[in-house]
């Protein structure tokens, strides 16, 4: 239900997001989403990969401090106002979004999928299911990218 | 009455005041007659009208010259000698930021008294001749290694003279040797805790029961997380090279300062501007002459540190006088938009801030007419987070503490764990772009 996810911390200047892009492309490692937060000083990044103990080695054996946790996969209709809806169950339920990011998915999917990270997890996580919202099994969520 | 498990090294350690007073007088006598053959204290005493074979003892003290680290540095290398070269035992020196060294010399005699007095600093703070001691300060000009090296052997405790250096392998010796004891700078001692889990080792599991840090200031925040982190309990001692070392003054269990050995060292606590004494429980300057040493005796040496002492009873039962924290160093001492600031106020915020490690940088520069300062601040591992709020809270927090302690706001800039510079010896706190580049 849960995906792993890796997050770093990045000063705000030249280099400091090619460090982690280099050392696991040299390691031959695909990063299949990401999503950048920012302030004018510091930010985080935090990755999708297929394997993602083999890319935290990677990335602390280049000398990166790399937080692990746990985002929510869902699958949505790919058409307009599917995104708002599921929102709009959140809302009623007074629960908060502490961030979330797109997953591309291949063309012939017939769905778009997004990655969710909640203030309370497990009471979002009722009211998506309550809801008939398809939240995926990490495996699920990979097979709609190949 | 003192504990009935509190051993003293020396019974001088419990001389009354009338006593200890009388021994002071007598041995600044010898001392002043002694450092009149340095050409430096000769001219200056006679300058002040001070006949050194006839000096009026403790009451005629601020008759006496004060010496500056300049005035050593004025008289490189070995111009304070008050013995010749053929007395000498052994040379120490403190490392100097315009690259020569102070050099400081001993007699075997001193050598000994030496020994002697770290003995008692780590008798005092818990370390018993049946335990083993593991020594991370690094072995050389420095006084820190071979200064405790040789109390620890007084004591009759076992050394590992591990020195500086290689912490991977320093953790791999304490988890090996199981030490009782860990001797080293306190920054360093939260280096090797933080290797020591990025090993995957618990470090409060290396068996370690007591810490003696000195050489630069710390706090008691920092006290709290090196005894949780090692799972110690840990002592505070001082002492500076061109007094002796080591061994000046140290905690005993009470840990409600550090004693003073008075009987060889004579302290005045001095306004650093007017040079005029403050009163028991104020800070000052802390200005040392050295009542028995040989190859370079001091008069009222001026340390730069700030302190204050206290003088009340202890109940461990020993009488020196007792030193509070170093709260600051004239010259580390800060002047920024007019507001005295030192690091040490800075250190003390950071670890009022949950979760914050004591790894800082301060930068100060004067870009316009104002000055800036920047502190940089090294998030820990376990704090870092996927989530901008819990970061940005995070600095804010650092933010609020540094204002609330120093009065005056630092842009607080968070930087990746591990990204300070480490060090063995003195921790580099400050980066003042102002001075320009240090002198060649």
């Amino acid at each position: 239900m849960m995906l792993r996810q890796l997050s770093l911390f990045l000063e705000n200047r030249p280099g400091q997001l090619r460090a982690p892009c280099r050392a696991l492309a040299d390691a031959g490692i695909d990063i299949l989403t990401l999503s950048l937060a920012d302030t004018a000083q510091f930010g985080i990044l935090r990755l999708i990969v297929r394997d993602w103990e083999r890319a935290r080695t990677v990335l602390q054996a280049a000398g990166m401090v790399v937080n692990v946790t746990e985002v929510v996969p869902v699958a949505l209709a790919d058409r307009a106002g599917a995104l708002a809806e599921l929102l709009g169950h959140l809302e009623e339920a007074g629960l908060g979004v502490e961030y979330m990011y797109a997953f591309p998915v291949r063309s012939t999917a017939g769905k778009a999928a997004l990655l969710f990270r909640f203030e309370r997890p497990e009471e979002a996580l009722q009211v998506l299911r309550l809801r008939g919202v398809e939240v995926l099994e990490p495996e699920a969520l990979l097979a709609l990218r190949a | 009455m003192p504990a009935p498990d509190e051993r003293t090294h020396d019974p001088a350690e419990r001389l009354e005041a009338g006593a200890l007073r009388r021994l002071q007088d007598r041995r600044l006598r010898e001392v002043v007659a002694r450092a009149a053959a340095v050409p430096f204290y000769a001219a200056a005493l006679e300058r002040r009208g001070v006949d050194p074979a006839a000096f009026g003892g403790l009451d005629h003290l601020d008759r006496l010259p004060l010496t500056t680290k300049q005035d050593l540095r004025d008289h490189y290398p070995l111009g304070f000698l008050a013995v010749p070269r053929s007395a000498l035992a052994r040379i120490h020196g403190s490392s100097g930021t315009t690259g020569r060294p102070t050099f400081v010399a001993y007699t075997a005699r001193d050598l000994d008294t030496w020994a002697g007095l770290v003995a008692r600093v780590l008798v005092a703070g818990g370390l018993r001749p049946e335990h083993l001691v593991h020594v991370a300060f690094g072995y050389g000009l420095f006084t820190g290694g071979f200064g405790l090296h040789q109390g620890i052997e007084r004591v009759g405790a076992a050394v590992i003279p591990a020195a500086g250096g290689n912490t991977p392998r320093q953790v791999m010796l304490l988890e090996d040797l199981r030490p009782e004891a860990l001797v080293c700078t306190p920054s360093y001692a939260l280096h090797v805790a933080e290797v020591a889990r990025g090993l995957g080792k618990d470090p409060a599991a290396l068996g370690l029961r007591l810490g003696h840090f000195g050489g630069e200031p710390w706090t008691e925040e920092m006290r709290g997380e090196l005894e949780r982190q090692l799972g110690i309990q840990a002592f505070n001692n001082y002492g500076l090279s061109e007094v002796i070392g080591p061994g000046v003054a140290g905690e005993c269990r009470a840990r409600g300062g550090m004693h003073v050995a008075e009987d060889h060292f004579l302290l005045e606590v001095l306004d650093p501007a007017t040079l005029r004494p403050v009163p028991d429980g104020r800070p000052g300057e802390l200005v040392f002459t050295t009542l028995t040493r040989e190859a370079m005796p001091v008069l009222r040496y001026r340390t730069r540190d700030i302190a204050a002492v206290e003088r009340g009873p202890c109940p461990c039962g020993r009488t020196g006088a007792r030193l509070g924290r170093i709260v600051g160093r004239s010259d580390d001492m800060l002047v920024i938009r007019g507001v005295n600031v030192y690091p040490s106020q800075v250190e003390e915020a950071l670890l009022r801030v949950e979760g914050t490690a004591p790894h800082y940088l301060i930068e100060v520069a004067r870009p316009g007419t104002l000055d800036e300062a920047v502190v940089k601040v090294e998030i820990r591992a376990e704090e870092l987070s996927d989530e901008m709020r819990r970061m940005v809270s995070l600095r804010d927090r650092i933010d609020h503490e540094i204002h609330a302690v120093t009065g005056i706001r630092m842009a607080v800039e968070l930087v990746a764990p591990g990204t300070l510079e480490r060090s063995q010896g003195k921790a580099r706190r400050v980066l003042d772009h102002r001075r320009g580049p240090p002198a060649a």
